[in-house]
């Protein structure tokens, strides 16, 4: 499989405040990754800084072979870089159909944007339902969807979710494990950070495991569920 | 007399109905759980209780007292807080001037209201973060703040919305813990919970709600059995 992200040593501060010690880690082609790790090790600074909303002190972001970490933003999506933020950050006074049409602005994604709509619909058919609701008056638990939904509008082919099962039913939790599922097999390379580690390394073909803003483990998904530390630290047996 | 009572409570949004006739009780020293599929009316359940919405029908009482229709800054003052989902704590401020603004509400000096403030983040384990800007917290940690701002009130009864989320197993029994330590300081505690695990270890009953009207609602055990809490909300049978 090619290397399709490479994060080399990176340093990433706020302020005066360093959360990201030299943290270096790789995401293939075709891959599903997943960085797990306690509140505060730096797994959304982690999303944040692949995105360029943070911009490295140390070290660099590499995409398809290309450095992107002295990119803007908005490069990114054109790049197909897909970034679901923690919280989900819909636009509340928008139509869910809006908030779904302002995923797919890259030309590329716009040609598309009708087909893109009917499948995310039929990913998530309780979107097509609420298509003319406000997004700021959906349930929690659908506003993640839109969230997601909104992600997948752009056509990425690295897609980043940060907790997307946050805030779901149990029910709703095996539905959107199920369709990141979906979405890598359609050929979509997943980076994942996500609190349900059991479901998440049980999905993840590799992961690694951050603490205090440094990679501490690093394995396969299976190998980490195994692992003694993960299994104390992080799953709670 | 239950501690908080809610006789046929309905509240609608226009043409939508979010609550639709509920009735339940919560005794003094209970912890309820309160389940449901994401839509259910679970927050606004919560947003009717604490005055935030004054509901279309029905009543609520508190310690007997009608509070249907109070605002919330009043329905506070009577010893009911509660957390927020969507926590928006004050991001420039400490973590010790969020809590003391809470505080306020029940004193307007200085110097208690900094005692209860750094009692309450004693007591919910967030002394390391005390002087961080709050914007600054994980998410985790924002709802950790929410328990503290709440507790900083010095409720009788308080209403947790999801302050489990974010939050990875492990983390999650350390926030069970604290819990159980407000409920055994004589809080009763209604809580809001996706996290079955969570429903289940802390929970003295649990009420199931669906399209804003009650589905189920008995013994954890009893709740998670129910076929038709499995079909609408677990998807398997969790207990």
């Amino acid at each position: 499989m090619s290397l399709m992200l490479e994060i080399s040593h990176i340093d990433v501060f706020y302020g005066d405040v360093q959360v990201l010690w030299d943290v270096s880690f790789e995401v293939k082609k075709g891959e599903i990754v997943a960085l797990i790790g306690a509140n505060g090790s730096g797994k959304t600074t982690t999303l944040a800084t692949i995105s360029s909303l943070l911009r490295p002190r140390k070290g660099s972001v590499t995409y398809e072979g290309e450095p992107i970490h002295t990119r803007e933003p908005h490069d990114m999506v054109s790049l197909g870089i897909a970034h679901v933020p923690e919280a989900r950050r819909l636009f509340p006074e928008m139509s869910v159909k809006e908030n779904l049409l302002v995923g797919a602005l890259a030309p590329e994604a716009k040609k598309a944007r009708p087909e893109m709509l009917e499948k995310v619909f039929t990913i998530f058919p309780r979107l097509k339902e609420r298509e003319n609701q406000a997004a700021g008056t959906l349930s929690g638990g659908e506003q993640q969807m839109a969230a997601m939904a909104r992600g997948l509008m752009s056509k990425p082919r690295l897609l980043m979710l940060d907790e997307p099962s946050l805030g779901l039913s149990p029910l709703l939790v095996g539905e959107i494990f199920r369709v990141i599922q979906e979405v890598h097999e359609q050929g979509v390379t997943v980076l994942l950070v996500e609190q349900n580690v059991f479901k998440t390394l049980s999905i993840a073909d590799r992961a690694y495991v951050l603490e205090n803003g440094r990679v501490v483990l690093e394995g396969t998904g299976k190998d980490l569920l195994a692992n003694d530390h993960v299994k104390k630290a992080y799953l709670g047996l | 007399m239950s501690l908080l009572e809610l006789s046929d409570v309905t509240k609608r949004f226009g043409g939508l109905q979010a609550v639709g006739h509920l009735s339940f009780r919560l005794e003094k020293g209970e912890i309820l759980g309160l389940i449901g599929p994401n839509g259910a009316g679970k927050t606004t359940v919560f947003n009717v209780i604490n005055g935030y919405y004054a509901p279309t029908g029905g009543e609520i009482r508190f310690k007997g007292e009608r509070i249907d229709g109070k605002k919330p800054h009043e329905v506070c003052h009577l010893g009911l807080a509660r957390t927020f989902q969507v926590v928006k704590p004050l991001a420039r401020l400490s973590v010790l001037d969020n809590v003391m603004v809470s505080a306020f509400a029940k004193t307007s000096d200085r110097a208690a209201a900094r005692t209860v403030a750094l009692e309450s983040i004693a007591f919910t384990g967030m002394d390391s973060w005390r002087d961080q800007p709050a914007g600054s917290l994980p998410l985790g940690m924002r709802k950790r703040l929410e328990m503290a701002r709440a507790l900083a009130t010095k409720p009788e009864l308080l209403l947790l919305d999801e302050n489990f989320a974010g939050l990875n197993p492990s983390e999650v029994d350390a926030t069970m813990g604290i819990v159980r330590k407000i409920h055994g300081s004589g809080v009763t505690i209604l809580v809001i919970e996706h996290n079955m695990r969570v429903i289940m270890s802390i929970s003295h009953r649990v009420l199931a709600i669906n399209y804003g009207e009650k589905l189920a609602e008995g013994t954890p055990e009893q709740v998670a059995n129910d076929p038709k809490v499995v079909e609408a909300y677990l998807g398997v049978a969790h207990a």
